[in-house]
């Protein structure tokens, strides 16, 4: 099977052979940002596709499935459509911010896909600081949320924005505790070195209770982050119609869907980086030959099967969640984090602590 | 209490006003003066206890304008129709039962919006139903507009 | 503004601001304009703007033939189109005097109960939506659509039907009419758990709707409440009950109290009611009378002189229909008291201090139907 470190050191002596050192770089920046950019953008759209064909069948009906065999074309549809808008502002907006939001929504989102391991040695930005980078980077999202809401100058963006941005501040706490007990458990910030002490195991199986608990946590705490449901009260259809993107239309709008998909992505791609390993195909820890024989199996898979089909599980279930409970309030949301997210974390990261020491997992 | 001993109990207390049937229900007819004593009476009085203002409207008998109020009791689920004749139709004034029922907030805007019949002690009476330039009470018998087509 | 007190330095100065809620909105159930005063969340007023659908139907009766203005009752409360005719029809009738056949009777009960099953599905739906799940909106409808479609085979429509007319019924139904109707009720009954699962047992609706919109038995009353708002706080208001009409006080169905007065118990009191009108309908089809299906009014319909008054129990509360007659065969006044009309003013006191959020959650728990608002 070809690796991808073939591919990539084929491409680097490639450009090597055509141009100097400080070139080749630049070059294979862009490429990698491209080509990053590109599958992400076709796991977007097999996500929106996803979400209505779910949405769908949960709802005892089919779907889109006019355009194209299925529907598969409804997505591009919609994007020529959004493309073919016109993009105005309110007469009273503030048009440096209203114009400024959704591009810096959007760039926040892209830079944290910078030290995403995607495949073994397919990383664009190997740095032992990694996941801290990531965390850093989302959190910067509220600030294009809470532009955009406050430059609309309409009363229902202002309250949506305003609900959106406490949301996000105080989930941050409880997924931030999840990262640093699967950190803990790993003993390193980047993400390879993450993939990589999983090789005999996932977290989830290792790390045991602590490991399972801190799984959950980070599920919840990101479904907040996105304004997914149940925590979409920013977003929340029949009481504000749309908050804090009201008053984009066309591609703007556009972005901002881009973006709820792309933060949706990362999430799920941490999730599974930090506790389904990754890359890394499903072995289990014991040191037994049949054992020995069924890790051989799993290596046979792809590891790009192992990558693509956990990060689509973990969006699978924060979907289900959208299309079956109803939605949260601000204050019973802010309680939820607050009151008992908060605290649990807290305690699981001292479990986790202990067990590392009394080296207690497997 | 059934509708004929209503009718006994009402001639026996009020015997200075009028005592009368419908279809359904025993009448009382009351004076504009005494629209709040009257009710609160029967509101507060034990043998009756009429709490629930279940309907209340006017209708426009030429010359006169009259309100109606329907009252029902929870505790004996007896009902009773009280009838106040207003005389005049350029400016009826007659006092709110919304101290006695809350209920008579939305029906006494519209009786206002639909007759003119304004209420003193109110909370807010407005045109609810209308816009508030509307010129008319298009309940009203003698109510004219031009947009009206008749086939 | 200027006579406010100057605030000190470690006062924080906010300022309410007005917004407004419709009418154009997907949580008003119709075109209704609420005017909310916020304070940051928090509701601190709220005012009702009435009339975006006000099509003069009082004024209407009064140049229409009584037959005719049982069209206009469907148009009123549109999801209780059968139950808004029966009242019309039975005021004439009690004025005249006229004795429905039995089956008749039965028929008209058996429609305005599953009249009752529809509005209440359609209710459930759009609760849940409103409160932010999604699919029960779809489950509601599948279950309506069913017995939507027994409507129309035998009726003719869907949505407005003008079945039930002075005399008893338009036209006789369909001969598996009995059969259809105990396939559906089996049907709908074997969904029961899915609803019970997905949103009566759901964490999250729970702790939405419990405490939420208080409303006491006092102030219900002296707001003349009725339907299920009155019956979750306590009040016995029931007509089917206490004014028993066309055969409902040879049935047994119990009326569905609860003492809880906010949103949690009107939800509840609505589900209960929908296993009683299933109850109803089962003991109506066991033995189902045969015979004429209406008695023919010879001539135009002339109410002798006088003031007529009936009333019925529709989905959301007590209907009355109001009407003076003059001996002509058009009526002189008629009025209808329509339940959504007194119960608008349950929103104010249960919201008043209370979330947005909460807002949502108690206009549709009132159940509100607009066009029944401002006929």
């Amino acid at each position: 099977m070809i690796e991808f470190t073939d591919i990539t050191a084929w491409i680097h002596s490639l450009l090597l052979s055509v141009m100097t050192p400080t070139w080749t770089y630049i070059v294979e920046l862009v490429l990698s940002g491209i080509t990053i950019l590109v599958v992400l953008l076709v796991c977007v759209i097999i996500m929106v596709y996803m979400e209505r064909k779910v949405a769908g069948f949960m709802q005892l009906r089919w779907g889109p499935n006019r355009v194209g065999p299925y529907g598969i074309f409804q997505v591009i549809a919609d994007v020529i459509k959004l493309l073919l808008k016109e993009s105005f502002s309110p007469n009273r907006a503030d048009k440096v911010m209203f114009n400024i939001a959704p591009a810096l929504a959007l760039c926040v989102s892209l830079m944290a896909l910078a030290p995403i391991s995607w495949a073994p040695g397919l990383t664009m930005w190997d740095t032992n600081i990694g996941i801290l980078f990531i965390t850093a980077i989302s959190s910067m999202g509220v600030i294009g949320i809470l532009m955009a809401g406050w430059s609309s100058n309409n009363k229902y963006s202002i309250i949506g924005a305003m609900r959106s941005g406490a949301q996000i501040v105080s989930y941050e706490l409880s997924a931030g505790l999840s990262i640093v007990t699967a950190v803990a458990l790993a003993g390193t910030l980047s993400t390879n070195g993450i993939i990589q002490s999983q090789a005999d195991g996932w977290w989830i199986l290792k790390g045991q209770i602590p490991a399972i608990i801190a799984f959950l946590i980070y599920v919840i705490a990101s479904t907040a982050e996105c304004n997914r449901a149940p925590f979409d009260l920013a977003e929340a259809e029949s009481e504000l119609t749309a908050g804090y993107h009201t008053e984009y239309a066309g591609m703007q709008f556009g972005i901002f869907y881009l973006n709820e998909y792309i933060n949706m992505a990362i999430v799920s791609i941490i999730a599974s980086t930090l506790f389904l390993g990754g890359w890394m195909p499903f072995h289990l820890p014991f040191d037994y030959p049949v054992v020995h024989m069924f890790n051989h199996i799993m290596d046979f898979i792809p590891t790009w099967i192992w990558f693509f089909g956990k990060m689509f599980m973990v969006i699978f279930f924060m979907m289900w969640f959208r299309w079956t409970f109803p939605r949260l309030r601000i204050d019973q949301l802010l309680k939820l984090e607050w009151k008992y997210l908060l605290p649990i974390s807290i305690v699981n990261l001292f479990f986790a602590a202990v067990i590392i020491v009394l080296h207690w997992y497997l | 209490m059934t509708k004929k001993e209503l009718k006994q109990y009402l001639e026996v207390t009020y015997p200075n006003l009028e005592v009368k049937e419908t279809f359904n229900f025993p009448l009382l007819l009351v004076n504009k003066e005494d629209v709040i004593p009257v009710l609160k009476q029967l509101k507060d009085a034990p043998e009756t206890r009429f709490n629930f203002l279940f309907c209340e409207t006017a209708v426009d008998q030429n010359p006169n304008l009259e309100m109606i109020y329907h009252l029902s009791s929870t505790y004996y689920h007896h009902d009773l129709e009280v009838k106040v004749i207003l005389e005049e139709r350029e400016n009826p004034i007659i006092d709110s039962v919304y101290s006695l029922w809350e209920a008579a907030d939305l029906y006494e805007d519209e009786i206002y919006d639909m007759f003119g019949i304004r209420f003193k002690g109110h909370p807010n009476l407005r045109r609810i139903m209308l816009t508030d330039e509307w010129n008319g009470f298009p309940l009203r018998k003698d109510y004219q507009d031009d947009k009206i087509i008749s086939l | 503004m200027e006579n406010q007190p100057i605030p000190s330095p470690t006062e924080l100065r906010t300022e309410e601001f007005v917004v407004n809620i419709g009418p154009q909105h997907p949580a008003t159930h119709g075109v209704l304009r609420i005017e909310a005063t916020l304070d940051g969340e928090t509701v601190k007023n709220i005012l009702p703007h009435l009339g975006y659908i006000h099509r003069g139907i009082e004024k209407m009766t009064e140049s229409m033939l009584f037959k005719q203005s049982i069209y206009l009752t469907s148009r009123m409360d549109y999801l209780s189109a059968h139950i808004n005719n029966h009242a019309c029809s039975l005021a004439v009738e009690n004025a005249l005097g006229i004795e429905v056949p039995a089956r008749a009777k039965v028929i008209r009960i058996i429609m305005d109960e599953l009249q009752r099953l529809t509005s209440h599905e359609l209710w459930w739906g759009s609760c849940a939506m409103d409160i932010g799940a999604v699919t029960p909106f779809f489950l509601g409808f599948r279950d309506r659509e069913r017995i939507l479609e027994i409507f129309e085979a035998n009726t003719g429509n869907r949505l407005t039907m003008n079945y039930i007319t002075p005399g008893g019924i338009m036209r006789d139904v369909l001969p598996t009419f009995v059969t259809d109707v105990k396939e559906l009720l089996k049907k709908i009954k074997g969904y029961r758990h899915e609803y019970d699962q997905l949103i009566t047992g759901n964490f999250i609706f729970q702790h939405r709707t419990q405490g939420v919109g208080y409303l006491s038995k006092e102030q219900a009353i002296s707001l003349a409440c009725s339907g299920p708002v009155a019956r979750a706080s306590g009040v016995s208001c029931d007509v089917r009950k206490h004014y028993p009409y066309d055969g409902y006080e040879k049935l047994d169905f119990q009326e569905v109290i609860d003492y809880g007065c906010d949103n949690w118990a009107r939800y509840v009191v609505r589900m209960e009611e929908m296993k009683q009108s299933i109850h109803i309908i089962e003991q109506l089809l066991d033995n189902f009378p045969t015979g004429d299906y209406r008695t023919k009014i010879k001539g135009v319909i002339k109410l002798p002189l006088g003031e007529y008054y009936q009333r019925v129990e529709t989905a959301r509360g007590e209907l009355g229909v109001y009407i003076v007659a003059d001996g002509s065969n058009k009526p002189y006044r008629m009025k209808f008291r329509t339940p959504s009309f007194s119960n608008l003013g349950a929103v104010k006191p249960t919201t008043v201090g209370l979330k947005i959020a909460d807002l949502m959650a108690n206009m549709s728990t009132i159940d509100l139907v607009v066009p029944d608002i401002d006929r």
